[in-house]
């Protein structure tokens, strides 16, 4: 009976992805890849990946459609008669990507034998940290190292989007956010719902320890809100020189390598916690990484700066 | 199910030392920023070149890896840095490099005097140091996720510096490099991912001990490499790399040709002889070396046809990397006991190490002629050798090394190399090292006749080169020369902590 939701699961991703690749008109593409992000994170939320599920909609639908359309709007309308690829190329393409997935396909659905995986084992330390999703875990103290780099790479994609500052405008502010046409409902919706997404961001944070959710989640809704409030023309995006700007940007990772130096002293070497005090550790840093995320997100979907400081 | 466990030795903080300094190097200029860029940078610089030297004497004096176990839980759970002979060996050539194009762009790179913070230093110094970070996580990483992030973090940094001029066409470059950069990651995690899924492991050394063939280690080994060539721009997936390498700035572009291409050559390397079943598979082996053959030959063959210096050098990076996949059937051929004894181990890291300072050289010396003509079409380079007459001269001595001719460590390299496919009558392989050498000559001849020409008339230079910038790409040059001293024979150093020796 739980076969039938399922397979209309499927069946709409997929109707929903080829309606991606195939619709012409660019700005129908990107929502048609915003709706596949979002009925792709209701599939995680059926193998009961929440936290993907989570992170999918959050990243997958919600901050890379907004970059997409954002771009869309840029870009100069495409001519009716643009030059497209040779017939032979899509077919060549399209050929390509079908071998790939079909291989793919073949081999994960491939039985294993025993099933290979390390979640047992992820578990089993969950009660020495005090934290309760093992999400978490790996995230901030298996794979702490990875989870740290990830987020100086997030510094260096803001620095590269800088890059395309043209050198007068160094240090200004990015282009305004606003609507093209600015609506009053809009401008409602931002004045109502961020006090709500804020509390919403901070509780997917705070209770990413033991549930699902976490930094990238919650800093994610935070920047949201934040990307709202931009949009209804209620405030600016702030000069790239700011010097409270650039501290929230490198507060997480500042955070996160004073705690994994400091277990140098207090625990076993970098990135160790001491039993007693992992989990204040973990949430500190997760907060400091999720206030950064926050405005990483908002300045990458800001974009470079396009005015001259003041 | 479990490897045998790594453990933290004595030094082994080192390691993460080695890979968080440049990162706090970033985050301090990010933030203090303004004009302290430069300033911070030069702490850094030397002292990330301590403690790269601090690692090798540390494996060259205990004669095995150094290992650090990260918050000390064990892998596959957690993750462990590892730097053996091999990596120790890349961690120093990378910090030498950067330190050389440090110097080298204290003169471009400075913030203006009435300036808080300017675009070009901030961005370049931040980026450097990135990509430090992750060229050092990429040599000392042992978990197939680690070196991914690390991967990332090397495409992030080294894609902005591609357009730090800010011309369209650099700008083009730069996404066209950031393209293939990405296509490349999503074929090494969906290959990582299907490892994970038939061995439940990311460990490099896990993945060894249960590894055997069937079609999902295959499907999944295959990706990865495909993936991680286009990285490294092996033909035919190197259609980026030109634009890309001539149109950033020179000290940039030394360090990308020089280094960061070499990042991901590393990891097939690793993924071939660390990760793979042995023997290797046969018919693959042969297909990476005719690719390489292919690079080889067709790249030089563009470098000679090229107009402008710097692209010219960089078809050429292009064809030196050819080079390097030529070790593969020529290690796993060979009579020695391991890999790592054989003729063709020795061979491809010297390849890489020499051909990493000699173009760092000639792409330094190239900024500085066109800094000094004006432009960088050979044709008109009469007169170069009046105006920068050391880095004419550096670029001659670089050109040693890539041609193959004595005495020069690109010399050593493909003698060893011409040596292993003699011994393992490889004849194409033979045939390909000879022809590149000769293309190599006439492509780097022909520039150096025209440097060499007397100047036409009226010729003036534009711009006056201080002399230590200069002599930073002769230095560079000349160790690329020293490197051909090195007797001709396995080095016993690039074995120590490899799998299967004693």
């Amino acid at each position: 009976m739980t076969l039938l939701p399922d397979l209309a699961l499927v069946l709409l991703i997929l109707t929903a992805a080829v309606w991606t690749v195939a619709v012409r008109d660019r700005r129908d593409a990107v929502i048609g890849f915003i709706v596949v992000g979002l009925l792709l994170s209701l599939a995680w939320v059926r193998l009961n990946a929440v936290d993907v599920a989570l992170t999918e909609a959050a990243i997958g639908g919600g901050a890379t459609g907004l970059l997409l359309l954002r771009a869309c709007a840029r870009l100069v309308p495409r001519p009716a008669e643009s030059v497209l690829p040779h017939p032979a190329m899509w077919i060549l393409t399209g050929l390509l990507c079908s071998v790939i997935a079909a291989g793919l396909a073949a081999i994960v659905v491939m039985p294993v034998e025993p099933p290979a995986t390390l979640a047992p084992e992820a578990a089993a330390n969950m009660g020495e940290l005090g934290l309760g999703n093992p999400v978490t875990v790996v995230l901030l103290a298996y794979r702490a190292l990875d989870t740290l780099l990830e987020k100086v790479v997030l510094v260096l994609a803001l620095i590269g989007v800088w890059t395309l500052t043209p050198e007068q405008f160094w240090g200004g502010a990015p282009a305004s956010l606003r609507a093209q046409q600015s609506s009053g409902a809009l401008r409602l919706l931002a004045q109502v719902l961020p006090p709500v997404g804020v509390v919403i961001g901070v509780y997917l944070v705070w209770n990413g320890a033991d549930h699902p959710g976490g930094t990238f989640q919650g800093g994610t809704v935070l920047a949201a809100m934040w990307l709202l409030v931009m949009m209804a023309d209620l405030r600016e995006p702030p000069e790239i020189r700011l010097h409270t700007l650039r501290l929230l940007v490198i507060l997480g990772p500042v955070v996160f390598l004073v705690a994994g130096f400091a277990g140098f002293w207090i625990a076993n070497g970098f990135l160790s916690y001491p039993p007693a005090f992992a989990k204040p550790i973990i949430v500190i840093v997760e907060a400091a990484l999720a206030l950064s995320i926050a405005v990483i997100l908002g300045m990458l979907v800001a974009g470079p700066a396009a005015r001259a400081p003041r | 199910m479990m490897p045998a466990g790594y453990a933290t030795s004595e030094g082994g903080a080192l390691l993460v030392i080695a890979v968080m300094l440049p990162i706090v190097g970033m985050i301090a200029i990010f933030a203090l920023g303004l004009r302290r860029a430069e300033r911070i940078a030069f702490i850094i610089l030397p002292g990330g070149l301590f403690i790269a030297l601090a690692i090798a004497a540390e494996v060259a004096r205990t004669g095995a890896a150094v290992t650090y176990v990260l918050g000390g839980w064990q892998p596959p759970l957690g993750i462990a840095l590892q730097a053996d002979g091999l990596s120790a060996t890349l961690m120093v050539l990378t910090a030498l490099i950067l330190c050389a194009v440090g110097l080298f762009a204290r003169g471009t790179f400075s913030t203006p005097p009435d300036m808080s913070e300017a675009r070009r230093p901030m961005v370049f110094w931040t980026l450097m140091l990135g990509l430090w970070s992750a060229l050092n996580t990429v040599f000392l990483g042992q978990d197939l996720f680690n070196l991914f992030v690390a991967l990332e973090l090397l495409t992030f940094s080294a894609v902005p510096l591609v357009c730090l001029d800010g011309r369209r066409e650099t700008v083009q470059a730069a996404l066209r490099y950031l393209l293939f950069a990405l296509i490349g990651s999503v074929f090494y995690l969906l290959g990582a991912a299907l490892l994970y899924g038939a061995y439940g492991t990311l460990d490099m050394a896990g993945l060894r001990l249960q590894a055997h063939y069937n079609p999902a280690t295959s499907v999944a080994l295959g990706l990865m490499i495909v993936g991680l060539m286009a990285k490294a721009a092996l033909f035919p997936l190197h259609l980026w790399l030109p634009p890309a390498h001539a149109g950033a700035p020179a000290a940039a572009s030394a360090v990308l040709s020089a280094l960061v291409v070499k990042a991901p050559f590393f990891l097939i390397l690793r993924l071939w002889f660390d990760v793979a079943p042995q023997p290797g598979n046969q018919l693959a082996a042969q297909m990476l070396a005719w690719l390489g053959i292919f690079s080889i030959v067709f790249c030089s063959i563009i470098a000679l046809r090229q107009v402008r210096l710097k692209l010219m050098i960089a078809y050429s990076t292009v064809a030196q990397i050819g080079y390097l996949f030529l070790v593969f059937p020529l290690v796993m051929a060979s009579d020695a006991p391991s890999a790592w004894q054989s003729i063709g181990w020795t061979g491809g890291v010297l390849q890489l190490v020499s051909h990493a300072l000699a173009k760092a050289s000639m792409f330094l010396a190239a900024g500085l002629i066109a800094e000094a003509l004006g432009h960088d079409r050979i044709d008109n380079l009469n007169g170069a050798v009046t105006a920068v007459p050391i880095s004419v001269a550096a670029f001659g001595l670089a050109g040693l090394s890539l041609m193959g001719l004595p005495p020069s460590g690109g010399f050593v390299a493909k003698l060893m190399l011409l040596t292993a496919a003699t011994e393992t009558a490889n004849w194409w392989i033979v045939a390909a090292i000879l022809v590149g050498g000769i293309l190599a000559a006439s492509y780097v001849f022909r520039v150096l006749g025209r440097a060499m020409a007397a100047p036409k008339i009226g010729f003036k230079t534009l711009a006056h080169i201080p002399l230590y910038r200069e002599l930073v790409v002769l230095g560079l040059a000349i160790s690329a020369v020293v490197l051909g001293f090195v007797p001709l024979q396995p080095f016993a150093f690039l074995g120590i902590g490899r799998v299967g020796l004693p």
